[in-house]
């Protein structure tokens, strides 16, 4: 029973992880950065839900809309005035402008909501019990869960079937190819940073619902284990970073409940380090050989 | 005269480097004795030396090697809690100070080297951001593991201890009455006796230079630029590729451990917390904004940066906020295509990463 208990509680981590390196994942493969300010984006919505759900008194499913409108105009605003203009550039210039985002966003949170831990109510509070009460599962277990299954096959179907979504396989195939067969590379990387930051928002209040706090911090730590999940499965794969956070989030739980409280982190990451000696290109991800 | 103009433009730039770096010092020891920097500015020195020398050590691994590194702050943690072991184990055993504050550093380096061996195996096998990832993971994991850790010290020599369960304190350590403790776990290193100092920085960025300049300018340096401009082509013409990459990555390790052992024995107490992922990314900016591959811009990067929240004070709560937006401002105007062309900057060519 306990370890079903633990089991549970690592496959919601999990999924939370797999909602976050799905909005990794999605901009990974078609800007080709390292989108580091995605964690505080989560923190972002976060706040505005919290703020929704206190301030504004918002049912709870209100506060979640907003904080995911929030979000997506915060992300289409950051791509549009730090990343657009250096598209071209180095690709590490890109990754020290999106720290400089990061930094940006924990600070302003810092001085809007101050530096103190806030309590947050989780949107599902009530726990279901089962098996005379042995078990008790937490509802925004099972919320979170079938969230992340819900948004994995809406992004399969919407990059599979539509128009906007072959669109950005394209551009994360190849950019000028694309851009000649007609298709506006820099709208659909707008999108696409749009679709990431909302589900940044659900992963946000979903996180914070797990962890019961919120603090402008709050959205480092699961932004860089949520992007060790995306290379995990393969980054850039969408079937990769539901596998590579599920199992993320498991192996952290059952490393929490039985190996060490300490090592927890350390033995994720080592798990990451032997499945990249042994498939570099991830779990679910390609194996492009080098032609000269 | 004439010999100057003789001599290649890099050794050019070297030498400019290294009489940059004494003026510096002349000019800075000379406003201390004077009395002209407060006493913020002060505390600052022994830390800017530190991040110079980690800022050029990374620009090594990113700028020459041209393998994106995330966890270089690992490496300065080792170095730094090896660093405060040998320094404090040593004391009764070596009592000058400058002999163990040198016995510390190379303590730190020769620590770093070996961690930087056991992480570069398996991590120079991979490319790009996997790469990346993974030397974020090994520093994430050093600093658990040495949070982790309990040491002590007394008169039959050191003891060790590994807290796995979170249970056990330095008491569990069975040391004798007279034992102290050096490294309490989460809490880190307390106690530390200071014995950094301003000229032992100073001498620590000259050796690191010498190093690395010296490096970088011979046959070894060219094989490893040659990696990193073409890896097939540089393997084709019979470069091995895995020696040169081990040296380079090495090399950086060990000079990241100097610099933390240097920066652990500047603070009495010191967690493992300290070099966190953050820490990393602090550096990075500095190797990126001061130009990849260009040891003297790490050199001015790094210290301009690290002074640069202290000069913000006058925006008091909003000087991070400053600090980030300055830091996006500097990225967007150095790398932006049209504003390059306009200030007539011509495009470097490829990018190293």
């Amino acid at each position: 029973m306990e370890f079903l208990s633990y089991l549970i509680s690592g496959i919601s981590l999990g999924s939370i992880y797999a909602i976050i390196a799905l909005g990794y994942t999605m901009v990974y493969g078609i800007a080709k950065m390292l989108n580091f300010a995605h964690g505080d984006v989560i923190m972002i919505g976060g706040y505005v839900s919290l703020v929704a759900m206190t301030s504004l008194g918002l049912p709870p499913i209100a506060a979640v809309l907003l904080a995911m409108a929030v979000c997506t105009v915060l992300g289409i605003l950051i791509e549009g005035l730090a990343y657009k203009p250096l598209r071209g550039a180095p690709s590490l210039a890109v990754l020290i402008t999106a720290i400089g985002v990061s930094y940006f966003l924990q600070n302003a949170a810092l001085q809007i909501w101050g530096a103190n831990p806030r309590v947050y109510a989780s949107v599902a509070p009530d726990t279901l019990k089962l098996f005379d009460g042995q078990l008790s599962i937490p509802y925004v277990s099972l919320l979170t869960v079938a969230a992340c299954v819900v948004i994995m096959i809406a992004l399969t179907l919407f990059t599979g079937k539509t128009k906007m979504g072959k669109a950005m396989r394209a551009c994360s195939e190849d950019k000028g190819a694309a851009q000649l067969m007609g298709i506006d590379v820099n709208r659909t990387i707008s999108m696409t940073f749009a679709i990431g930051s909302a589900l940044a928002a659900v992963a946000g209040v979903l996180l914070c619902s797990y962890n019961s706090t919120l603090m402008p911090t709050t959205g480092s730590m699961p932004g860089i284990k949520a992007f060790t999940a995306a290379v995990f499965g393969g980054i850039g794969s969408i079937p990769g970073a539901f596998l590579g956070g599920l199992l993320l989030g498991v192996i952290e739980a059952m490393a929490k409940a039985y190996i060490s409280m300490q090592l927890a982190n350390s033995i994720v990451f080592a798990v990451l380090i032997i499945v990249l000696l042994v498939r570099p290109a991830g779990l679910l991800g390609k194996y492009v050989p080098e032609k000269v | 005269m004439k010999k100057l103009k003789s001599l290649k433009t890099t050794t050019k730039v070297d030498f400019a480097t290294y009489f940059g770096v004494i003026a510096a010092f002349i000019v800075v020891s000379l406003l201390k004795s004077g009395g002209f920097l407060n006493r913020s500015l002060t505390g600052m020195l022994v830390p800017i030396c530190c991040y110079i020398v980690m800022a050029v050590s990374l620009n090594l691994t990113v700028g020459i090697l041209g393998e994106l590194s995330l966890g270089h702050a690992g490496f300065m943690s080792v170095g730094a809690f090896s660093g405060v072991i040998a320094a404090m184990s040593l004391q009764s055993a070596i009592p000058s100070g400058w002999v163990r504050l040198v016995v510390a550093i190379a303590a730190g380096a020769a620590f770093a080297a070996l961690a930087g061996f056991i992480v570069g195996v398996p991590v120079l096998r991979l490319r790009g951001d996997y790469l990346a990832i993974v030397t974020l993971a090994f520093g994430e994991i050093i600093k658990e593991l040495i949070n982790c850790l309990l040491v002590g010290v007394d008169e039959k020599g050191l003891h060790m201890a590994f807290n796995i369960s979170g249970t056990l304190t330095i008491d569990d350590l069975g040391m004798g009455p007279g034992g102290t403790a050096i490294i309490k776990g989460a809490q880190g290193a307390t106690g530390t006796e200071k014995l950094a100092s301003f000229g032992a920085g100073f001498i620590l960025v000259m050796l690191t230079l010498v190093i690395v300049l010296n490096l970088v300018r011979s046959r070894t340096g060219r094989a490893v630029m040659a990696i990193r401009d073409n890896r097939i082509a540089a393997e084709s013409i019979g470069v091995n590729v895995t020696k040169y990459k081990m040296i380079a990555f090495i090399t950086s390790a060990a000079l990241a451990g100097a610099a933390g052992a240097l920066y652990g024995l500047n603070y009495s107490s010191l967690a493992a917390s300290k070099f966190d992922f953050n820490t990393s990314i602090l550096v990075l900016v500095y190797v990126v904004l001061g130009g990849l591959g260009n040891i003297w811009g790490s050199i001015i990067a790094a210290a301009v940066l690290y002074i640069l929240p202290e000069a913000l004070r006058q925006f008091s709560d909003y000087r991070m906020l400053v600090y980030a937006i300055v830091l996006i401002l500097v990225m967007l105007a150095t790398n932006n295509p049209t504003i390059k062309t306009f200030l007539g900057w011509k495009s470097k060519g490829k990018e190293a990463a």
